[in-house]
């Protein structure tokens, strides 16, 4: 494409067939104590 | 939904409900402001006077194709999800407040400098030993369980914290558990001995310092009033030479005090921490450090000046992690995850030194939000319930935004700090969140660009 280059396709609706083991990491226990950013932390199935 | 926005150089654009996201050009980026809303013919017309009719029709095309693959105006799939209404009350998470008592004072504490509104007291073992076997009875299969040691200040207790460690290990095998073991600390009475436990037995260090020397002693100092910044830095490098590659962060707190944070997070790099992560205040709009919305441009631009360095930095081969810019866009957490947030009061269990039990260490000497004590092994599902219905679908400032499955409804203590209601976020805390995520696909943009 000449207009629009795709850095990421997305994984969302795939990853919510096979989600939710809930065995990843809580949010604030590893870096953020006072504020909420729960996109960057890592799926353990990966 | 989408989002689309302009940082630096450069135009994106982000699918809300598939996660993709699209480096664009101009063309594309005037486009989207009127189309698929309007057919094409009429989009056309309205952008030939800035651009050829033929670029526009191949911008048009490039849409459609997005469109067509899932990858533009996704549908949001997931509020029906069987996975994400189903999930059962488990916890997995507990920090234990093993000293509500610190050795040194911060301006900005929200532990009430340590004591949490009460008085000055230290976990007894047993208080410990009964909330992990609280985890444990209610962790259902999840094998992964995180105990973070905090406090006000760990180490104050820290031989109740090797005994917790060590009870830890003896249940993993028997329940089939894996122990995480984290502890957050201010660094004054880190010594070579307590480095070489912390750097063998916890699986992530936070280490608490604001940045620069003025800025830091400014906020965070001694009992007698000294600064900390000279007794905690060399420690802190040693720690984390002798750490060997594990996880840590060094962590700060910027206030109205230094708005230009972004010094702080360089300062910190400068220093050779390779992990950072340095967040807003949170105060009452009555302390003289509070970030109030006047802040908030000088702010954004300040995150801006972070991304643009890092990018600088990564190019010359001296990458460092800024936490909140350090979105995993190919493996990042599952929707599930997204959608359920912090997992504070229902994944996620705070614990005094009394055994109080509360959704989160921001709750703790909240009353309203005592959920049970862990040496009468009580816990109120009620108030479990609560917290984890509290989330995106269910806040209605959160259903149009398009960050939702990146800050997954935010700060639940922040909601209700500041709004008395823990399903109408904080304003601030939203628009500050907003900016770093966009920071961070900037950042990617940046480096998935020099990669070529």
């Amino acid at each position: 494409m000449k207009h629009i280059k795709t850095i990421n396709t997305g994984s969302l609706k795939s990853s919510a067939a096979h989600g939710g083991c809930g065995e990843c990491q809580t949010s604030c226990q590893s870096a953020c104590k006072t504020s909420c950013t729960v996109g960057n932390q890592e799926c353990e199935r990966k | 939904m989408i989002h689309k926005f302009k940082q630096g150089d450069m135009f994106f654009v982000l699918d809300v409900n598939s996660g993709a996201v699209h480096i664009i050009d101009e063309i594309v980026f005037d486009a989207l402001e009127y189309y698929p809303q309007n057919n094409a013919v009429s989009v056309i017309r309205m952008l030939k006077d800035k651009y050829p009719e033929a670029s526009i029709k191949e911008t048009l095309e490039e849409i459609d194709y997005l469109i067509e693959n899932d990858m533009l105006y996704t549908d949001d799939a997931y509020v029906n999800s069987i996975e994400f209404n189903n999930r059962s009350p488990i916890i997995k998470a507990l920090c234990l407040h093993v000293a509500h008592d610190c050795n040194i004072r911060c301006a900005y504490c929200f532990a009430s400098q340590g004591d949490f509104k009460g008085d000055r007291s230290l976990m007894p073992y047993e208080v410990g030993k009964n909330a992990l076997d609280l985890l444990i009875a209610n962790s259902g299969n999840r094998r992964n369980l995180e105990v973070d040691f905090f406090g006000g200040e760990p180490l104050m207790n820290f031989e109740v914290v090797k005994q917790l460690v060590e009870y830890g290990r003896s249940l993993e095998p028997i329940h089939n558990k894996n122990f995480r073991f984290t502890l957050t600390t201010n660094g004054v009475l880190l010594n070579d001995e307590n480095m070489a436990y912390i750097n063998e037995n916890m699986s992530n260090v936070v280490l608490s310092i604001d940045g620069r020397r003025e800025v830091n002693d400014k906020m965070r100092y001694t009992i007698s009033g000294g600064g900390t910044y000279d007794i905690i830095v060399d420690k802190f490098k040693k720690l984390v030479e002798k750490r060997e590659g594990k996880s840590y962060y060094v962590r700060g707190t910027f206030t109205s005090n230094n708005l230009d944070f972004s010094k702080d997070v360089i300062h910190l790099a400068d220093l050779g921490f390779k992990s950072t992560s340095v967040e807003p205040v949170v105060a009452k709009p009555t302390d003289s450090y509070a970030i109030t919305e006047e802040h908030l441009d000088v702010l954004k631009t300040e995150y801006e000046r972070l991304a643009e360095e890092m990018v600088v930095r990564h190019n010359a081969g001296n990458d460092f992690s800024f936490f909140h810019f350090a979105i995993d866009m190919s493996q990042g957490p599952c929707v599930v995850k997204r959608l359920s947030g912090c997992g504070a009061g229902s994944e996620y269990l705070a614990v005094t030194p009394e055994g109080d039990i509360y959704p989160c260490h921001q709750f703790v000497g909240d009353e309203h939000f005592k959920m049970g004590n862990v040496m009468a092994g009580v816990l109120d599902f009620g108030l479990t319930n609560q917290f984890k219905n509290a989330h995106v679908y269910n806040k209605e400032k959160c259903r149009s935004c398009w960050a939702k499955f990146y800050c997954s409804g935010g700060c639940h203590a922040n909601a209700y700090n500041f709004n008395n209601d823990i399903f109408v976020p904080y304003d601030i805390g939203c628009e500050l969140e907003k900016k770093r995520i966009e920071s961070s696909l900037y950042l990617y943009g940046k480096m998935n660009q020099t990669e070529e």
